[in-house]
């Protein structure tokens, strides 16, 4: 990149694919293509056959026994939609309270805000400290009788920070009985070892391309008796059992939830990333990026200039280092960084409640993967410095500008 | 990144025309939804002409030194002319090339100023 070898840490954005990834989705379009589910010949079957076994494989990655309880949707974005539009527009109601932090990605904060705005119920958002774990007092505090969802991150996209999913299912189906717990795995499951069935939750999605799988294929995980009692999200093709003129009923699970020709090649990628992902261990994974974490938390923080956001302990982080340079703006830091062929996220990642809360505008985000090495952390480090140098930091006066007033009487 | 240039780095350190002004004719906002990045431009405006103006945001250094060289072009010049300013234009008052990614940063001031001949009218 810009002429020099690319350095990726924008992994929590979406991650690098391997050859065994490419090649099964290639394999796939060339020797089995066919639509799905439907079809008497050969190649259908074939096709049908792996889009199943996709199914099955990523069951069996993150620790689900039924596989017809993973509905595969275009990415975390829709899984969560359809939780909303389907089982929330029908359980949530005027005066219901839906229970989310303040350290939501958009994708699963706006759902909800226009759920409550649309069906008249009370948006409780819980707060987090600076290292980004949830305020449990106030979490605790926030459920009643009245809530009837309560969702959080597994991993925060922004800080990193790893929640402790199983406690806190556990709290709200104490306090709060009659609601259901949704989990934002996106960026948990690409990094650590994830068994949904042992967390207590009633929903669970992630996405595909985070976890070198291919764009456009994601997952729904819901508890079968909620998905059995739901309402399709979609209608048309291959979601139907029966379709008479009046009326038509319902396709089983997951199918139900499947209208129209699936992703299926997509489906077939993200089955390959499962075998890749499970053949390197899930265990090894998030150890790797805890000493790579490790090891660039402490370099950055010899830079008296880098301001880290969230935990230091890489025990309660994923891969993901949020940061600033002091006053350079992260779109100038991920510039200065790219022209070093660095790439990096930069922004406000689609969290702006928290960026808020943290009272910054915008952050510079560095995030690891399996491929990634110390190396890497030294050119990123190294690119760090330049930023400092090119911004003359040590040398400069930044505190003039926040002052600056014209005169204008 | 020869963009960083002294003179960017000038105008963003120490902006020109810095600060909210009180009582000005006319207050244009400008938000850039990449980054959530946003500019406010204020003006005074006597007999057709820009007699004063000044703005404040916060941003990236491209985006504060576009809106601060910006700010001086436009010092004294026709309303009408203000609509007539090009990217092109803004491009060749930072100097440098701008990747393309940055260029919602570069003219995220000449939005917001090109909103002010259709503000004045209204």
């Amino acid at each position: 990149m810009n002429g020099k070898p690319l350095v990726y840490l924008d992994n929590a954005a979406t991650s690098q694919k391997p050859r065994q990834v490419l090649e099964a989705m290639d394999d796939y379009w060339r020797k089995h293509n066919a639509n799905v589910h439907r079809g008497i010949h050969t190649l259908s079957v074939e096709a049908t056959e792996r889009l199943e076994d996709a199914r099955k494989k990523v069951a069996d990655f993150v620790g689900v026994k039924d596989a017809r309880e993973i509905v595969f949707v275009r990415n975390a974005t829709e899984a969560i939609n359809l939780v909303a539009y389907s089982w929330g527009r029908l359980n949530i109601g005027r005066g219901d309270e839906i229970v989310l932090t303040v350290a939501e990605h958009h994708s699963n904060f706006v759902v909800w805000q226009q759920l409550a705005l649309e069906n008249g119920a009370v948006l409780k958002i819980v707060p987090v400290d600076e290292n980004g774990e949830i305020d449990l007092a106030a979490f605790k505090k926030a459920l009643t009788k009245k809530t009837k969802l309560v969702t959080f991150f597994h991993v925060s996209n922004v800080l990193g920070t790893v929640n402790d999913v199983h406690r806190l299912s556990g709290i709200v189906h104490r306090k709060a009985p009659r609601a259901v717990v949704v989990v934002d795995g996106a960026q948990a499951v690409p990094h650590m070892p994830v068994n949904i069935d042992s967390i207590g939750c009633d929903f669970y999605v992630f996405t595909g391309h985070k976890m070198l799988g291919p764009t456009g294929i994601g997952v729904l995980w819901g508890r079968r008796e909620f998905l059995e009692a739901m309402p399709p999200f979609l209608f048309g093709g291959e979601m139907i059992s029966k379709v008479s003129l009046g009326r038509s009923s319902w396709n089983e699970l997951p199918w139900k939830f499947e209208a129209g020709t699936p992703n299926i090649a997509g489906a077939i990628g993200l089955g390959a990333a499962v075998d890749y992902l499970t053949a390197l261990g899930m265990g090894n994974v998030r150890k790797h990026e805890m000493e790579l974490t490790e090891y660039a938390l402490k370099q950055l923080g010899k830079i008296d200039d880098v301001i880290i956001y969230g935990s230091k302990d890489s025990e309660k982080r994923g891969g993901v280092i949020a940061f600033n340079v002091g006053p350079v703006h992260a779109h100038d830091v991920a510039s200065i960084l790219d022209s070093e062929g660095i790439a990096i996220r930069s922004g406000h990642h689609c969290a702006q409640p928290l960026m808020e809360f943290l009272g910054i505008e915008s952050a510079a985000r560095a995030s690891f993967y399996i491929y990634n090495t110390k190396e890497e952390v030294d050119k990123f480090i190294a690119g760090i410095d330049k930023v400092v140098k090119v911004f003359k930091l040590r040398s400069t006066d930044y505190s003039l500008r926040s002052t600056a007033v014209v005169s204008s009487q | 990144m020869d963009i960083y240039r002294e003179e960017i780095l000038e105008n963003w350190q120490n902006p020109q025309n810095f600060g909210k002004m009180s009582a000005a004719d006319l207050v244009i906002e400008q938000i850039n939804p990449l980054c959530g990045d946003e500019v406010t431009f204020f003006f005074k405006i006597k007999k057709g002409k820009i007699d004063k103006v000044s703005f404040t945001g916060s941003g990236c250094a491209i985006s504060i030194a576009s809106a601060s060289l910006l700010s001086s072009a436009i010092f004294g010049k026709k309303v009408s002319v203000i609509s007539r300013i090009t990217g092109q234009d803004v491009l060749g008052l930072i100097g440098g090339s701008v990747a393309p990614a940055r260029l919602k940063c570069a003219f995220l001031a000449l939005e917001a100023i090109k909103r002010i001949e259709a503000r004045v009218k209204s």
